[in-house]
């Protein structure tokens, strides 16, 4: 998503959850949220990442003050 | 960390301090499986049922011009035929479901193409009819037009501007959004950490190696079946050989335009699945027959059409470079992975990327993996899916690597060794892990220092992770009169798992394992459960059913509380019996308070809902000792030797079934299992006769080694384990196989053929 961001790696935004960090970035980098979500969920295909941990939460994880949260390929079992 | 030595004959259990875990009683269904009696879905009786049977596909890439059923209709004892046209249209959007992604529109057209087949053995029509005998000569008389187009089998030619496009509208799709220009990559992702260029300065030795793997099935002996029956009220009943009820209920409600509670799923036993049994194939097709016919259908694949049609995993193309300094440490790794998805995308390569450098603290990284589809069914999972080819690669460098270092195989991979904390090339972050554990466990085993002599002789080893799972599940567990209960669960028994969580419920309750009535519920019986796969059902299940357990505590407790007229928070349970603090005389047994229920205020049941949201990973070394024939090729293993860190073996038997299963399955993917295509891309050997699989006169005995480091956020500390020994064995014998020929392989099956021509000899 960098092509979004002018090539920044690591972005800043405010947020309490997963939702409300999505919500900023995109109105920062407007597009970011149509490459993560489907409708008003995460993207079946994408799984986001906080503090090192998969958001089974999705929109509704919590995050820190200091979180630092990722988007990652989904990952599956068999 | 404990760990036990296993496979001899006085096995010993792994109590811990427990009164049911670690113990190895009957699996609960074990008389009924090896007596016949267990009800399978091909074993599905109904009054009145018709058969199904579904015409495929001969050509691996062709338009339908028209479609003629006339003729089948007309063939007496037909009663239904069906074609896309009798699919509600599917919506071009994505879901999770089971535990990937999956696009409803090309899952529908997988069920019945409706412009283009894009592999031989794509469903085109179905008849239903009296016997199975009438369907066929009915599938004969079904005239199909095509239209044929050129094909693509080989995943990097896929990739290529000049090859025939599956697709023609799709794009590239990744987290820069999806390029407009067509091409059969359906995906690409990038994960990068620190400076890979500035990591591969640094190191000293370089190693560099691109691998190939061919397409595999995961082998199941029970085929697909679906039977399906409508009632008058319009709901839908559906009898499937599924891993997960549930998955398969919201898969033929969007496929079937129905809301999902007019559809009810019962699982039948399950003859092996290992994530090939997540999709539906035939139960839609089934539902959309009966619906015509107004009778049951049933519909059992034969062997050659679930090698054709169901869900094989990726053949793979795979390159890897990694970096060391001369004192050991990994500076820098990088890989590029292109997955075969089969004709629709979604192949396992994030899982692939997300575990291949997984056990090694690595400052510099990059992973680029693409999703390709090509002329070949559309993959499914197969246990630790997208694993196993990329762990084989990365090993096999890591060998490598340690080779060229003058350092010894598990010395390496424990210098380099992920600990809690180490960030992977995805950015997750290890929690508490037994990595080191587990190598330092392999290093010191008995097998890893024996002599091994004689020439063309060699040792492997191989390491590996996998993520596990966690997901939502339901339990319930009723408390009977006689002191007994019944735990009912949502998870489709694949593994023995009834009776490795009822050992769960029985610890919690105190009670035995005779006490414990399990059952598999469907999907009117229970709460939404997520499929039995991913190493989660022992864990998150088992989470679910302590959690049911302690609700009925609790309600037992209040129970005493009322009958000794005391506050039900004085009130405590241990081992199965009840005390107060308020009186040392008062204590009461479970069946004794069981036995008073009807007296105190009715039936207690105890509800377990749950969406695990943290679980353990599982780390596993293999060691192999084998033997070349240098006339024929023909590989022998002398020894085999599986480590693994289980966090808690419920019921030792079962997690050694499942550590010797996995390395057996790893066996075949290195040794002797792939599809092979013709040109056009036909299957050569679409049956067991041919595509060949180990048996027991091809392994050894192999032996377990069950390391023990809990997790600390389930009540009794398990890890999943079911997927983890699939991992290393293809590295671990490609990496004997240098060692007894001096030969590095490239590619997997690792048959004598390519053997002799790597050795030269042809």
């Amino acid at each position: 998503m960098r092509d979004l961001t002018g090539r920044q790696e690591t972005i800043k935004v405010p947020g309490k959850t997963v939702g409300q960090v999505i919500a900023a970035l995109d109105a920062a980098y407007p597009g970011i949220r149509d490459r993560v979500c489907e409708g008003d969920r995460i993207g079946p295909a994408v799984a986001v990442s906080v503090d090192g941990r998969i958001a089974q939460l999705e929109l509704f994880e919590s995050v820190g003050e200091q979180s630092e949260i990722r988007f990652l390929p989904a990952l599956s079992g068999g | 960390m404990r760990k036990k030595e296993t496979g001899r004959a006085d096995q010993s259990t792994l109590t811990g301090g427990y009164a049911v875990i670690g113990t190895r009683p009957p699996r609960y269904d074990a008389v009924d499986k090896v007596t016949g009696r267990a009800l399978y879905g091909p074993d599905i009786r109904l009054p009145g049922l018709l058969h199904g049977k579904v015409l495929r596909s001969p050509h691996a890439h062709a338009r339908i011009l028209s479609i003629d059923t006339t003729c089948a209709e007309a063939l007496p004892g037909v009663y239904a035929v069906v074609t896309a046209e009798d699919l509600p249209r599917a919506e071009d959007r994505r879901a999770r479901l089971g535990e990937g992604a999956v696009n409803f529109k090309y899952l529908c057209d997988n069920i019945l193409a409706s412009a283009k087949v894009l592999y031989v053995g794509h469903a085109v029509a179905a008849v239903a009819a009296s016997t199975p005998h009438i369907a066929e000569q009915a599938l004969a008389l079904i005239d199909v037009e095509y239209s044929l187009l050129p094909a693509v089998v080989d995943v990097l030619e896929a990739t290529r501007d000049t090859a025939p496009l599956l697709h023609e509208h799709m794009g590239t799709r990744s987290l820069a959004g999806e390029s407009r220009t067509p091409s059969n990559t359906a995906s690409h992702f990038q994960q990068v950490k620190g400076d890979p260029e500035k990591g591969f300065a640094e190191a000293d030795v370089v190693v560099e190696r691109e691998f190939r793997t061919a397409t595999v099935h995961q082998g199941y002996i029970e085929p697909h079946a679906g039977t399906a029956i409508w009632g008058a009220d319009g709901r839908l009943t559906v009898y499937a050989t599924t891993q997960g009820a549930f998955t398969a209920r919201d898969q033929l409600a969007e496929l079937l335009d129905l809301p999902m509670s007019r559809i009810r799923v019962v699982p039948t036993e399950v003859g092996g699945a290992f994530g090939g049994k997540v999709t539906t194939y035939v139960e839609t097709v089934a539902a959309l027959l009966s619906r015509r016919a107004g009778r049951p259908v049933k519909i059992v694949m034969s062997r050659s059409e679930v090698f054709l049609a169901s869900g094989p995993t990726s053949g793979t193309a795979i390159r890897v470079k990694m970096g060391a300094t001369r004192a050991g440490r990994i500076t820098a790794a990088q890989a590029e992975l292109y997955y075969e998805a089969g004709a629709y995308p979604g192949s396992p390569v994030g899982s692939g990327a997300g575990v291949m450098f997984g056990p090694y603290d690595i400052p510099h990284g990059q992973i680029d993996g693409y999703d390709v589809v090509v002329n070949k069914p559309k993959t499914g999972s197969y246990r630790a899916p997208g694993g196993t080819p990329a762990n084989s690669a990365a090993e096999q460098v890591i060998d490598e690597l340690a080779e060229r270092i003058g350092m010894d195989p598990l010395e390496f991979r424990m210098l380099n060794s992920a600990k809690e904390g180490t960030r992977q090339i995805d950015g997750a972050v290890h929690t508490h892990i037994g990595c080191y554990e587990v190598l330092e466990t392999a290093r010191e085993h008995p097998h890893y220092s024996a002599p091994l002599e004689g020439p063309h002789r060699g040792r492997g080893v191989a390491h590996a992770y996998w993520g596990n799972w966690g997901a939502q599940s339901s339990s319930a567990i009723s408390v009977n009169a006689d002191g007994t209960v019944a735990m009912v669960t949502g998870s489709v028994d694949l593994t023995g798992t009834r009776t490795s969580l009822a050992m769960q419920a029985a610890e919690a309750l105190g009670l035995t394992l005779e006490q414990i009535v399990p059952s598999v519920a469907d999907t009117d019986s229970i709460g939404y459960t997520e499929v039995s796969a991913g190493s989660r059902t022992t864990v998150a299940t088992g989470q679910s059913v302590v959690k049911a357990a302690r609700d009925v505590i609790a309600q037992m407790s209040e129970r005493a509380a009322t009958l000794w007229g005391v506050p039900a928070d004085t009130v405590s349970f241990h081992r199965g019996t009840f005390t107060t603090g308020q009186d040392a005389t008062k204590s009461t047994t479970f069946g004794e308070l069981a036995a008073m229920l009807s007296r105190t205020g009715g039936p207690i049941t105890g509800v377990g809902n749950i969406d695990v949201q943290e679980w353990g990973a599982a780390f596993g070394t293999h060691i192999v000792d084998l033997e070349v024939d240098p006339e024929t090729g023909k590989v022998t293993i002398l020894r085999y030797t599986v480590v693994q860190d289980v966090g808690r073996a419920i019921h030792p038997s079962e997690v050694e079934g499942q550590m010797q299963g996995g390395a057996v399955q790893g066996i075949g993917w290195a040794l002797y299992e792939g599809y092979q295509y013709d040109e056009g891309g036909q299957m050569l050997n679409p049956t067991f006769l041919d595509y060949k699989l180990p048996t027991a006169l091809d392994v050894p005995s192999i032996e377990c080694v069950i390391v023990e480091v809990p997790y600390p956020k389930h009540p009794y500390g398990i890890r999943g384990v079911g997927e983890t020994p699939i991992l290393p064995p293809p590295a671990a014998i490609a990496n004997a196989i240098y060692r007894a020929v001096g030969r590095r392989m490239d590619r997997l099956p690792m048959t004598p053929g390519r053997i002799l021509e790597k050795m030269g000899v042809i």
